[in-house]
């Protein structure tokens, strides 16, 4: 008998198609297992609604408990509570910044959004505070690009939802 | 009330497929990389939250109805978006301009949905006041770096924001439907959103050196189903696929 442990693990060896050194563990976007029903449901929710990752993380779920031998997975969309890079694990962070991409700082609670001023960023390659936004929307929805002064090198940067 | 409710999530979601399938059109012919991609960000996020809307009208209607029925396979007197989002982009100070009083509309319009009665239509709230207050603070900073630029863009600016003021009051007045809406606890207040809206924009305007314009006639119909002959042209291109290949799949 399969225990929702045992389905939490093997979750976390499904990655984000978009970033792959994060799985959709780390992301957060699995938000319940259920074992109740005659078959394992999986709730997961979306970082940003347009995001078109979100039909290949629902594939490569399935796709991945079928390989683990769980044949009737239905994977299922939540909208409430949305997703928050609050979610987003520590280890989640880390991953991201070896890989290049600032993790998200602060809270997403951040209302300085509205009308005001670009956040301060640590850069992920040098680790400089002095970094400038070039635009708040980046090679995905998730994402808003940055350049640091020091290093010159150009960054992604998770934004804060 | 079921009727209203349909009719009021499909004015949401309208406004959202609409304006996305706009924005897209820039994709590719944005003045700068960052820009285009940001616009295309943008219609994506709008995208996103016309799927989550679609969805929710398609079970309002009935069980033979899917989001992509809701998208595809109405016509223009079905469709409920205002009629400022179907207008042409025009150029590119033009397309900043509706967007920047789309966004700012839309940002106080959703942040009272938070409160809305129906579970649904304020989880999309929750999830799309997250993306929108990105959109909002992008137009803006647009409207103020174009309206205090060069005199070419201030007066490229002035131009559009005069072309599109006469568009603006559709979104901000409500009609019997928007009342119903308000009075059962799911739908905004559209005259406190006016309130909150003529705020900001005047600050904003303000800040980018542009003359408001004075309150006039206003266009309407959009709401109701009456659309300019843009929106066939729009459902032309979007529609087109879906209904020469009815099964058609990725």
């Amino acid at each position: 008998m399969v225990t929702e442990n045992q389905i939490w693990q093997w979750l976390e060896e499904v990655t984000d198609p978009e970033i792959p050194v994060l799985t959709v563990v780390d992301l957060g976007v699995v938000r319940h297992v259920d074992l109740e029903h005659d078959h394992p449901i999986v709730k997961i929710t979306p970082t940003y609604s347009g995001c078109p990752a979100m039909n290949e993380i629902e594939q490569n779920i399935k796709a991945k408990l079928k390989d683990e031998g769980l044949d009737n997975v239905e994977v299922q969309t939540v909208l409430s509570p949305p997703w928050t890079t609050d979610w987003m694990t520590e280890k989640g962070k880390q991953k991201l910044k070896e890989y290049g991409i600032a993790p998200p700082e602060g809270s997403s609670a951040d209302k300085s959004v509205l009308f005001g001023k670009a956040k301060e960023v640590q850069c992920p390659n040098c680790g400089s505070r002095k970094t400038q936004m070039v635009s708040q929307f980046g090679s995905t929805a998730c994402k808003a690009l940055y350049k640091c002064e020091d290093c010159l090198e150009p960054f992604d940067y998770f934004k804060c939802i | 009330m079921q009727k209203e409710l349909l009719e009021y999530t499909l004015r949401l979601g309208d406004n959202a497929l609409i304006l996305g399938q706009r924005l897209g059109e820039w994709c590719g012919y944005g003045p700068v990389l960052e820009q285009d991609i940001a616009l295309s960000n943008i219609a994506l996020d709008q995208l996103g939250q016309a799927r989550m809307l679609m969805q929710y009208a398609a079970r309002l209607k009935g069980e033979e109805y899917t989001e992509d029925k809701m998208a595809f396979f109405r016509d223009v007197t079905e469709y409920h978006n205002v009629l400022m989002l179907e207008l042409p982009n025009d150029h590119w100070g033009f397309t900043i301009m509706r967007q920047f009083l789309f966004d700012t509309f839309n940002y106080y319009q959703y942040t009272q949905l938070l409160q809305s009665q129906d579970d649904h239509i304020k989880s999309v709230a929750q999830k799309a006041i997250k993306e929108i207050t990105y959109h909002a603070q992008w137009s803006a900073e647009w409207v103020i770096r174009l309206g205090d630029g060069t005199e070419e863009s201030h007066q490229k600016m002035q131009t559009a924001l005069d072309e599109l003021w006469q568009w603006t009051g559709e979104m901000l007045t409500p009609d019997a439907v928007d009342e119903k809406m308000r009075e059962a606890g799911i739908g905004a207040d559209l005259n406190k959103v006016k309130e909150e809206w003529q705020q900001k924009v005047a600050e904003i305007l303000e800040i980018a050196t542009l003359k408001k314009p004075e309150d006039d006639w206003m266009q309407e119909g959009g709401k109701q189903g009456e659309h300019s002959e843009h929106l066939g042209y729009i459902l032309a291109e979007m529609q087109h696929l879906p209904r020469m290949y009815p099964e058609a799949e990725w």
